[in-house]
């Protein structure tokens, strides 16, 4: 029993640790960003394989989700005769609501957790010393680009998903179900407002940054926290965490952003 | 005028309520070749990481090249570091880049050198180290001994003052073992420099070092010229260099305890 | 994958991810750069209730103009709606400005009714025939209250 509530301790103190190095890696990139060297290039790199590679997977998820939308409210709508707000609706919940998370999500699995691995793996075998004692700062070197990357790509990926959603949608509605075009669009066009696409854009900013940061972190200080001396497994285990967490904050943080702006 | 590159003073580590490190304190001679042994647990690693900069001891100082290294501000550290080179005992190769990218790396970002000359230096440490036919392999695709010869060529790239070696022999085979042996010694001769070695292999130690530092228990036991360790009236010296087998002189039934106790 | 085309892909990517983000921003939401070619006019109602900024401006079922702006007056305790009719529209003097509500329970819209005067209204004019919203809780409560 004693030996619980001890687990519980140790536990909630190595969390309170790491969030508090996670937010102080943000600083110290924050201030050693704007100093030289500039580094552009690596940033393009990260901006090509967090963004440009997740397309796919984007444009799949956005149309499917954009289909599922136009199904699912087309059914209930239809019982009250109001199919022509069809375009609204599904507009409205993807821009404010699901591009921004689900895009994020994604992100997450795809990129976030490679992110993580990767920089776990560089921890495990002195690869991030090597660049230490080669007098290369290794959180601006390698951190600071994936972060400024996570910002620039995330909005970028929310918005192709929305478009694409909101053509899924279109499908689902006016071509399988046979709503008007000019409802749909028009009904779309009539109630989404640039507050709407501003929170959207908000939010997936700030995600951006948010699952970077917390990927990053994860595999950076690896050897900081409990699995620091397990290995490859332990690698496994951090990417794992890195995932779950950043899941979670996206999820919450996405209620927050919302009570905060409406 | 001081001969000395590093001087390592009263260094402490203490991980928790364990001391690492007790009070090590020796100089290492500009231009000589010193090599620190020890059994497994000394404290090799965390002496070589303290002296690297990685580590902050409890207490202590390590001078290198006029800087107290254990209390300088990050800037005058890694100033220090443009003149340090390591080779870490796993290569430490950075897997995303070719060997020679990875050897290329500290010119690009500490120096404004045009491409040619770049390349041209890139291939003179490569030869140096025999492995200039390999350039543009990929880390993944190296044997242990390539791997540890393309870590040595990025670790002199900037022709450093104080160069480091972190297990140079570990799993490698006799003979390649002994051909970075040699590899040592030239760069010694050659661009005299100063060479820390930490490593186990005894043959190794006694073929390249100027000196041996011999570590127990976090301390010093004993640092001298080979012909004085081999001399070495100490028994843990004389254990470690006779590779005799720690005896376990418990009685036996204190060793019966301890096998059945429940140990929680 | 050599720089040169890691760098074309990637511009392509936040190329496509602008063009994306502008047709959100200006097709479907309507942020306009500069403001459209029309007039404005002002309308004061004693209820405006549910009608918002942005809402739209009606004339025979067809889109004429957005409301841009919804003030308070405290003295004479009404609502002034400025509203941006399309250029080209002719709003008489004696038109009649309304607040509609889109089927039953949709948002609110104002109707431009046209008039029977020949002088049209011109920017900054006042639009001086007005009907309220129409509130369902008043239209049933009047009926059940009404005198048998």
């Amino acid at each position: 029993m004693i030996k619980t509530i001890n687990n519980l301790g140790t536990t909630t103190i190595e969390a309170i640790e790491q969030i508090g190095r996670t937010f102080n890696l943000l600083l110290i990139i924050a201030w050693k960003i704007v100093q030289p060297p500039y580094r552009i290039f690596p940033i393009i790199k990260q901006v090509y394989f967090i963004g440009a590679r997740s397309m796919t997977v984007i444009l799949i998820s956005g149309a499917t989700i954009g289909m599922v939308l136009g199904l699912q409210f087309y059914n209930t709508l239809e019982r009250f005769g109001s199919v022509g707000v069809l375009g609204s609706a599904v507009a409205l919940s993807i821009i404010r609501e699901l591009g921004p998370v689900m895009t994020a999500l994604m992100v997450v699995g795809r990129a976030g957790s490679a992110i993580c691995a990767e920089l776990g793996i560089m921890r495990i075998s002195e690869q991030i010393d090597a660049l230490e004692c080669m007098a290369i700062a290794p959180d601006k070197y390698l951190v600071a680009p994936k972060l400024v990357a996570g910002i620039l790509s995330v909005p970028l990926l929310n918005f192709v998903f929305n478009v694409v959603a909101i053509g899924g949608g279109y499908f689902v509605g006016v071509i399988l179900f046979g709503v008007a075009e000019g409802s749909y669009v028009n009904g779309m066009i009539d109630s989404v407002l640039w507050s709407d696409v501003r929170l959207g854009l908000v939010k997936s900013l700030i995600f951006g940054l948010l699952i970077m940061l917390i990927c990053c972190a994860k595999g950076f200080y690896m050897h900081l926290g409990k699995y620091g001396s397990q290995g490859a497994e332990g690698v496994s285990r951090v990417t794992t965490d890195a995932v779950v967490i950043s899941s979670v904050s996206v999820l919450f943080c996405d209620f927050l952003i919302g009570a905060l702006m409406s | 005028m001081t001969t000395s590159a590093i001087e390592i003073r009263d260094l402490v580590v203490d991980y928790g309520t364990r001391r690492i490190l007790d009070d090590i304190s020796f100089d290492i001679h500009q231009g000589e070749i010193i090599v620190i042994m020890g059994g497994s647990g000394a404290g090799k690693s965390t002496l070589l990481r303290c002296v690297l900069g990685l580590k902050k001891p409890t207490s202590g100082h390590i001078h290198m090249l006029g800087t107290d290294i254990c209390h300088a501000a990050r800037e005058e550290l890694y100033e220090l570091r443009k003149k340090m080179g390591v080779a870490f005992q796993q290569g430490a190769l950075f897997t995303s880049m070719s060997v020679a990218e990875n050897i290329q790396l500290p010119l690009r970002e500490h120096t404004d050198l045009d491409e040619n000359t770049i390349q041209i230096m890139t291939r003179i440490k490569l030869d140096m180290v025999n492995m200039l036919p390999y350039e543009n392999l990929m880390p993944s695709e190296l044997s242990g001994g390539m791997s540890k010869r393309a870590a040595l060529a990025r670790a002199i790239i900037m022709d450093p003052k104080i160069l480091f070696f972190d297990e140079p022999s570990a799993g490698l085979d006799p003979i390649t073992s002994a051909e970075l042996d040699e590899l040592i010694i030239m760069l010694k001769e050659t661009l005299k420099m100063t060479i820390i070695v930490v490593t186990h292999e005894l043959e190794s130690a006694f073929a390249i070092a100027d000196r041996i530092a011999i570590l127990g228990e976090g301390k010093l036991i004993q640092i001298g010229t080979p012909e004085e360790i081999k001399n070495s009236q100490d028994d843990r010296v004389m254990d470690l260099l006779n590779r005799t087998p720690r005896e376990n002189n418990m009685d036996k039934d204190e060793h019966l305890s301890r096998l059945t106790q429940d140990n929680r | 994958m050599n720089k040169i085309s890691i760098e074309l892909v990637t511009g392509i990517f936040v190329i496509i991810g602008i063009l994306a983000f502008t047709w959100l921003a200006v097709s479907v939401a309507g942020a306009t750069f500069s403001e459209q070619p029309g007039y404005s006019l002002t309308a004061r109602f004693t209820s405006i209730s549910g009608l918002r900024e942005g809402a739209i401006v009606e004339g025979a079922g067809v889109r004429i103009g957005t409301v841009t702006d919804i003030g308070f007056d405290p003295e004479a305790f009404e609502a002034i709606v400025t509203l941006r009719v399309n250029e080209g529209v002719p709003v008489q003097e004696d038109a009649i400005a309304a607040i509609r509500t889109q089927g039953i329970i949709g948002e609110k819209y104002i109707n431009i009714i046209p008039g029977g005067f020949e002088e049209l209204l011109s920017d900054g004019d006042e639009i001086y025939e007005t009907e309220s919203a129409i509130s369902l809780e008043e239209l049933v409560s009047k009926y059940i209250f009404s005198s048998d």
